[in-house]
């Protein structure tokens, strides 16, 4: 069990910059998230796209962003959990106990979630046939690429992963890639050593079909295909790999008796907390009347609720006001030799 | 200002006064028609504002923009007449405007 002032949920833009404002006030922190490296959506989404509308910074990429911000941190040492998603909390004396999906437990009368919209899942097929073989023979990710070996195995999609494991898997396997229109969205290279292993009969491509349904028992036998007037076929295979993207789902966060408008948290705009004592929404995640879902925004809500994170953290004090031009206090945390 | 009826899945009819200059999705968000999530607020970043629209009403629309596409690849059941409702401008030009929201967003 781990002690801490704050627990943030989420190590996006906004996350990383409350942590930012926690450390100025003297708080610790642990940063929890799901996927597995430090960005959030800047980095999942648009890690090379310029963002354009980050105050003093003219143009910078979702990359660039997030290297500055943990740059920005980097003198308060602070934890990262990564891969890891906040499952359960309780609320025992005033203090939050978190449960991770790995087994860690943080004790924290804080958290902070700065989660966007939610944790990033593969999205799926539609079709419900498809549950029965999930995780076995209909896969969304890859972990072990060995188990595909000498079998039949068929790729849905058409951005890079698609095309990567569709070029990877080429080698070892039989392998059909099937997208739902001709052009394919993935880097110039991929497209290319698709279409020639294509000609040389290594990998099959067929477009302008989508999935219509999979079928066996026991074991998966086929996945049946259709195109856009209705008209199917059936292809035997050991495998159906689904690549479409990630979408974003609250999750476990649904079941933490917060008070939920559509996919958002409401907060009061005092300091960011939430119906719940001690839980707070800052960034995509939360609503409030003029919310705006700029990062800009998220740096100005992290900061307000940074504060009232210290009244919970430290009751028995009161949080001066300082400036981090003047603070010798801030000097010190941040590490500052004069 | 143009009158757009979004569909539901189920078959139920919205049709509502869009000011020009929204988006269709910002149209369905602001009249609370159920069926268009919206994750990323409007940003071509998600596929969750997906709809079909009417194929009279398809070819009359702006020309999609670059990378709408590639994130209708990741939409939920897309189709020949798919487009993220985001990316549709609002005018006088699409008054009448039908949309079929899809099963589902995600």
């Amino acid at each position: 069990m781990t002690n801490t002032d704050v627990v943030i949920v989420g190590a996006g833009p906004t996350g990383l910059f409350c942590a930012h404002q926690l450390g100025i006030i003297g708080l610790k922190c642990e940063i929890v998230d799901n996927l597995d490296k430090i960005g959030g959506q800047c980095i999942e989404l648009y890690p090379d796209k310029p963002i354009y509308d980050i105050p003093a910074i003219p143009e910078c990429t979702g990359e660039e962003l997030t290297n500055s911000l943990i740059e920005q941190i980097k003198p308060f040492n602070f934890n990262f959990h990564l891969n890891e998603r906040v499952q359960e909390i309780k609320n025992e004396n005033n203090k939050w106990i978190l449960k991770t999906s790995k087994g860690k437990e943080f004790n924290t009368p804080n958290i902070v979630i700065a989660g966007g919209v939610g944790s990033f899942e593969p999205r799926k097929f539609p079709t419900k046939s498809c549950e029965k073989f999930e995780g076995k023979s209909v896969l969304y990710s890859i972990k072990n690429k060995s188990i595909f070996k000498n079998k039949t195995v068929v790729i849905f999609g058409g951005g890079d992963s698609a095309l990567d494991w569709a070029i990877e898997l080429s080698k070892d396997s039989k392998v059909t890639l099937i997208h739902r229109r001709d052009e394919f969205r993935g880097a110039q290279g991929s497209v290319e050593k698709v279409k020639e292993l294509q000609k040389n009969n290594k990998l099959e491509v067929i477009t302008k079909y989508s999935i219509k349904d999979v079928k066996g028992n026991e074991k998966l036998e086929s996945v049946e295909i259709k195109d856009e007037s209705g008209q199917s076929k059936t292809l035997k295979t050991d495998y159906v790999l689904g690549f479409f993207g990630l979408i974003m789902q609250l999750g476990p966060i649904l079941n933490w008796g917060l008070n939920l408008d559509k996919k958002h948290i409401p907060v009061n705009t005092e300091n960011f907390e939430t119906n719940q004592k001690g839980i707070f929404a800052i960034g995509d995640i939360c609503t409030y009347p003029g919310k705006l879902k700029l990062i800009l925004s998220g740096f100005h809500e992290g900061a307000l609720a940074a504060r009232g994170c210290f009244k919970y953290a430290r009751p028995d004090e009161n949080l001066r006001f300082e400036f981090s031009t003047t603070s010798k206090s801030v000097h010190e945390r941040l590490g500052i030799k004069k | 200002m143009a009158k757009i009826t979004y569909i539901e899945n189920n078959g139920k009819n919205h049709t509502v006064e869009v000011s020009n200059g929204l988006s269709v999705m910002e149209g369905a968000i602001q009249n609370n028609i159920p069926g268009i999530d919206a994750d990323c607020g409007g940003g071509m970043a998600c596929a969750t504002c997906h709809v079909y629209v009417k194929e009279k009403w398809f070819n009359k629309l702006p020309p999609k923009n670059e990378g709408e596409d590639d994130m209708i690849d990741q939409a939920y059941e897309p189709s020949s007449n798919s487009r993220l409702s985001c990316q549709i401008q609002v005018s006088d030009n699409l008054n009448g405007l039908e949309v079929y929201l899809p099963e589902k967003q995600i």
